[in-house]
């Protein structure tokens, strides 16, 4: 039953994480909705496969390990990649810290 | 139960494939992209779950895999070109 909870939060964030998708205006700001609650969701749901079923604990904390590793990983590249190759940010006040056009040399 | 979850994942997958069709830039796709792939991960867990097979856990790591490296390279391909 706690795992049936746990794969249902997950559940929730992925919901929210395709909303977010659709809604938020910019790359960023979609990469940062794109990125961050998929993870989360994974980790929640394959937390709660391993209360189900114990005997899966090895592949399943493997596969945790994988994803919490390489997802930030290959967001950081998209954001990087995008960033240089001339996408700005939706917002033009706020504070954008690479941008070497605009602000001084860092 | 696990019907309704798998229902559930579907529905977010099937918004994430609207902004993977009509997103504007290169970068959008790949970002809805990166979160189908992630989506699709703990997709095979729980059908792993739902045929008590545990085979599907392999195909769900290898797929992992395949989708960092596809992303990574669609990166590197917006910064660089071919």
């Amino acid at each position: 039953m706690i795992g049936f909870f746990f794969i249902s939060m997950g559940v929730v964030a992925f919901v929210i994480s395709a909303i977010g998708l659709l809604r938020m205006p910019d790359v960023y700001t979609r990469m940062h909705v794109g990125a961050k609650s998929p993870t989360v969701g994974t980790l929640l749901v394959i937390i709660g496969v391993i209360f189900i079923e114990p005997a899966w604990t090895l592949k399943l904390i493997l596969l945790a390990a994988f994803v919490l590793l390489t997802n930030p990983l290959s967001s950081s590249v998209i954001a990087r990649a995008s960033h240089k190759s001339g996408m700005r940010l939706e917002d033009d006040e706020c504070i954008d810290a690479l941008d070497i056009s605009k602000g001084e040399k860092r | 139960m696990f019907e309704a979850v798998m229902m559930v994942l579907l529905f977010s997958m099937f918004l994430i494939l609207i902004r993977f069709l009509k997103g504007p830039t290169l970068s959008d796709r790949v970002v809805a992209f990166d979160a189908l792939s992630v989506i699709s991960v703990s997709f095979l867990v729980i059908l792993a779950l739902y045929f008590e097979r545990s085979i599907y856990l392999d195909v769900a790591l290898v797929f992992g895999v395949i989708g960092f490296l596809g992303t990574t390279i669609f990166g590197r391909f917006i910064e660089k070109g071919i």
